[in-house]
């Protein structure tokens, strides 16, 4: 008797806490009430798919990350042959993972050895025939950088989206190989903007100009090759608002500053009150920007924003922490520009591979046909099992709403959201949840015609059915697990549910079942029938 | 009330039947996938899909002309249909081609649909919804399907092994690749696309059509302990007897809920519902003919224990096995 008590303890709490967490703020919701706070906040969230908005697939170009990487290093030896009076004839990269180094003479063998030492920290040399080297970037090096590369775009893209004020916004990676980065914004419907944010690399460089502006890249080298330490970067040409003719400019390679040294970026106007974009150095930054102004009065200064010369003003005096990027702008150009700026550059290029919008109608009408087909699905299993097993279908309404409850209450309680394959599988859940009563009660009717007493066969009838339940329950439970490593977004929300559903059957048809029964049988000294 | 109750059917007697006949659909299924392929939704064959919301109402002859005039490459391999509520003027346009899959440019080619359609002059329309996929997503769901597919069969498998016995698990996983190719085959026949949520319908399948064969088995298991005398024929022939009403049961009310799906769930879920309906069918089915009839001939027709009176079942429709009747079957293992 005491047993049975606790047993109804157990399953009111458990009714009442889920009920709680998972119906109660829909209702509230639905009736104007938001409180109290703490069950409101874990209120269920609609998907992206019910919800309207924008989701984006992005692949990262990790190529660049080690294209990088590699530049640097190639930049580095130079810098290190330099200084020990090494002379090669070439030094170039291939590609991305590669440095060739030719041409150096055999009586500096041994001091370009030592020179390439630093080097060999991330790179592997390959054997050196005729002063002829290759070096190859070491395979978990490449790895690594590559698992950056994504790692560092997720968080520029986590801090611009932040700028761009969506409210519980979704951003993850994945991809078979990691590289994809899955960025979902509820309820925006400006997908051009969002992305035009979200792609720009946004790698702000101030370097000094050597040459140019020229009309082409020829009219610049004179047939000649780029000297050493400089690039050829095209630009737009100078007049406001003619953003057609391209032009292109000599610059040192090396920037004088670059984004990472920025503090803050945020809309201006400049001295034609054309819409610029305003910056400010950090200490660091504006001390190496203060130098090399300093020292270069009367030269331009080209402005590049993602390999593209946006402006090149002549240099008057020396400045340090304070500068403005004027162009032909827009007013909102510049407003996302500063955007961009502030939450920093992206480390490679990025692709879109998936794009979608959802409007918010169209959301509206499937939840509606969701739940529609969930309300039917709903009254037909309750019928049946009414008609069927008669005050015995009672028990499996209850234990089938019960199985609901605690469904939306856990979904709630883990932040899940409801999708619409969710509601899909909170349909099937119904469906599927049944099975154990069924089976059950078919079993209790095969002992009570065997001519036991309903005890008994009440008894026999859960003893019986618990492993065949724990073997469908585990074998669903596999290829849902599975269901749910191969799913995307919306796959992983019916995977969720049903999961979920499959665990809390377990737990309603196994012991909210058998405790209704205990109960209806507890006020009655001789049992002889049962309304099964 | 009680429905098949003490049926004495002969299940196993028709199980060659039953493989031809599930042979005949699969490879009908597979002449219809070889010769017209699977048709693929935009998840994996890529493509541009636009709902367009016109302000008043236009018929889909009209956005197809429009199309067949002003879009590049005219309306070829489009689709265009209404979708939604009729009252919001929804036409659904789906074209193969994306932009270029680097940088921004994936939504050039719904850029260009919509300039044709606005060319078109058929009424003033907006974007309510767009899903612009590139090849790539497309190839890398497909590898992902198939291998959480077979990793979840070898799952079932090995657990099936682990709790009843290996010939179990065998009968359950081909029982379950049957329920697929014949799903695979229906969703063939009837030209429902590919699409994730059709893939989420099959993994859903894969786990519930073990349920009915993991229920027969169970009761074999059982049976196996008392009716020690009896061939594995007849055991087999009882166990799915006497479950019949709750097989019939479970499937039944499953199935009731994927009809409210198919009919109420909107358009979205058709071709998820439709997979489940079949799917639940095809369960069913196979748990009685497939699943049972493989561990019937897996482990022969002798008597379960006692080899010595093999000859007492009177099956002449099975084909007998010499060899297996003088092995001494292993005694189920206990749960």
């Amino acid at each position: 008797m005491t047993n049975l008590r606790w047993k109804i303890v157990t399953v009111v709490t458990v009714f009442v806490v889920f009920f709680a967490v998972g119906v109660y703020p829909l209702l509230a919701a639905r009736f104007g009430v938001h409180s109290p706070a703490l069950l409101m906040d874990r209120a269920l969230k609609l998907g992206l798919d019910l919800k309207g908005g924008v989701h984006l697939v992005l692949h990262v170009q990790t190529e660049d990350a080690l294209r990088l990487e590699t530049d640097q290093e190639m930049e580095r030896l130079r810098q290190e042959l330099m200084t020990r009076g090494v002379t090669v004839t070439n030094l170039t990269s291939p590609d991305s993972t590669h440095i060739r180094v030719e041409g150096v003479a055999p009586a500096q063998d041994a001091a370009f050895r030592q020179a390439a030492t630093e080097l060999q920290a991330n790179f592997d040399r390959g054997s050196g025939v005729a002063g002829t080297y290759t070096f190859t970037m070491k395979p978990n090096i490449q790895v690594d950088l590559r698992a950056e590369a994504v790692v560092q775009a997720r968080q520029t893209i986590e801090r611009r989206v932040n700028e761009l004020g969506v409210t519980e916004p979704s951003i993850a990676q994945q991809g078979n190989s990691g590289d994809q980065i899955l960025v979902q914004l509820p309820g925006v419907t400006d997908v051009e903007r969002a992305k035009e944010i979200i792609q720009s690399t946004g790698l702000l460089e101030l370097k000094i100009v050597e040459q140019g502006p020229a009309a082409s890249q020829d009219s610049l080298l004179a047939g000649a090759q780029v000297p050493a330490g400089m690039e050829i970067v095209p630009g737009v040409s100078g007049t406001t608002g003619d953003p057609s003719g391209t032009v292109y400019y000599m610059v040192r390679k090396a920037a004088a500053v670059s984004g990472r040294d920025l503090r803050n970026a945020r809309a201006s106007l400049d001295e034609n009150n054309q819409p610029a974009v305003s910056f400010t150095l950090t200490s660091e930054g504006g001390r190496k920007f203060g130098n090399v102004t300093g020292q270069n009065i009367g030269r331009q200064l080209a402005i590049i924003l993602d390999g593209r010369v946006q402006s090149a003003p002549r240099i008057d005096g020396r400045i340090t922490t304070d500068g403005r990027i004027t162009g032909s702008f827009t007013q909102d150009e510049v407003q996302n520009l500063s955007l961009i700026l502030r939450s920093g550059a992206l480390p490679a290029r990025m692709d879109y591979l998936e794009e979608r919008t959802i409007g918010p109608s169209l959301g509206a009408d499937s939840i509606r046909s969701g739940v529609i087909a969930s309300v039917v699905g709903l009254l037909l299993i309750v019928s049946f099992m009414l008609v069927y097993y008669k005050l015995s279908g009672v028990n499996a309404v209850v234990a089938l709403l019960f199985n609901l409850v605690i469904l939306l209450g856990l979904m709630a309680y883990i932040g899940a959201v409801m999708t619409l394959p969710g509601i899909a599988g909170f349909v099937l859940t119904m469906g599927i949840g049944v099975d154990s009563n069924v089976l059950i009660f078919e079993r209790i009717k095969e002992e009570l015609e065997a001519q036991r007493g309903v005890r008994a066969s009440i008894n026999a009838g859960f003893g019986r059915v618990f492993w065949t339940l724990v073997d469908t329950h585990v074998a669903a439970l596999i290829s849902c697990a599975f269901l749910f490593q191969f799913g995307t977004g919306a796959i992983r929300g019916f995977a969720v549910t049903l999961f979920i559903g499959l665990i809390s059957n377990l737990f309603t048809s196994i012991f909210v079942s058998k405790t209704l029964f205990e109960m209806a049988l507890s006020n009655r000294q001789q049992v002889a029938t049962l309304s099964i | 009330m009680h429905i098949f109750k003490h049926t004495n059917y002969d299940f196993l007697r028709w199980r060659w039947q039953a493989i031809a006949l599930s042979w005949v659909i699969i490879i009908l299924g597979v002449i219809t996938i070889w010769t017209k392929g699977i048709p693929k939704g935009v998840e994996f064959a890529g493509g541009t899909v636009l709902i367009e919301r016109f302000d008043q109402a236009v018929s889909v002859q009209q956005v197809r002309a429009a199309l067949d005039r002003n879009y590049p490459g005219g309306g070829q391999n489009t689709v265009v249909q209404s979708t939604g509520d009729p009252a919001l003027h929804m036409v659904m346009i789906r074209v193969p081609q994306v932009g270029s899959e680097s940088g921004a440019a994936l939504s050039t080619e719904a850029a260009k649909v919509e300039a044709a359609l606005k060319n078109g002059n058929i009424g003033a329309f907006h974007r309510e919804s767009a899903e612009i996929v590139g090849a790539t997503v497309g190839r890398e769901l497909t590898s992902r399907g198939i291998s959480a597919t077979v990793l979840s069969l070898v799952g079932i498998l090995l657990y099936l092994a682990f709790r009843f016995q290996f010939s179990f698990g065998v009968g359950a996983v081909v029982a379950t690749i049957h329920d697929l190719l014949i799903t695979l085959a229906f969703l063939a026949f009837f030209r429902y696309d590919m699409s994730l949520n059709v893939i989420a319908a099959i993994l859903t399948m894969t786990g519930y059509s073990t349920n009915d064969t993991i229920v027969i088995f169970d009761r074999i298991r059982e049976n196996l302990r008392t009716m020690r005398r009896d061939s594995m024929y007849n055991v087999i022939n009882v166990s799915i007897n006497q479950t019949l009403g709750r097989t019939v049961i479970t499937s039944g009310t499953a199935l009731l809920t994927a009809l409210a799906l198919f009919f109420f769930g909107g358009e979205v879920l058709h071709g998820f519902a439709f997979t489940m309906v079949v799917g639940i069918i095809t369960g069913t089915y196979s748990s009685v003919f497939i699943a049972a009839a493989i561990v019937s001939l897996w482990r022969g027709d002798a008597p379960t224990r006692a080899a010595a009176h093999a000859h007492v079942m009177a099956t002449p429709a099975a084909p007998q096995q010499p060899q297996r009747k003088q092995k001494p079957q292993r005694k189920a293992r206990a749960s």
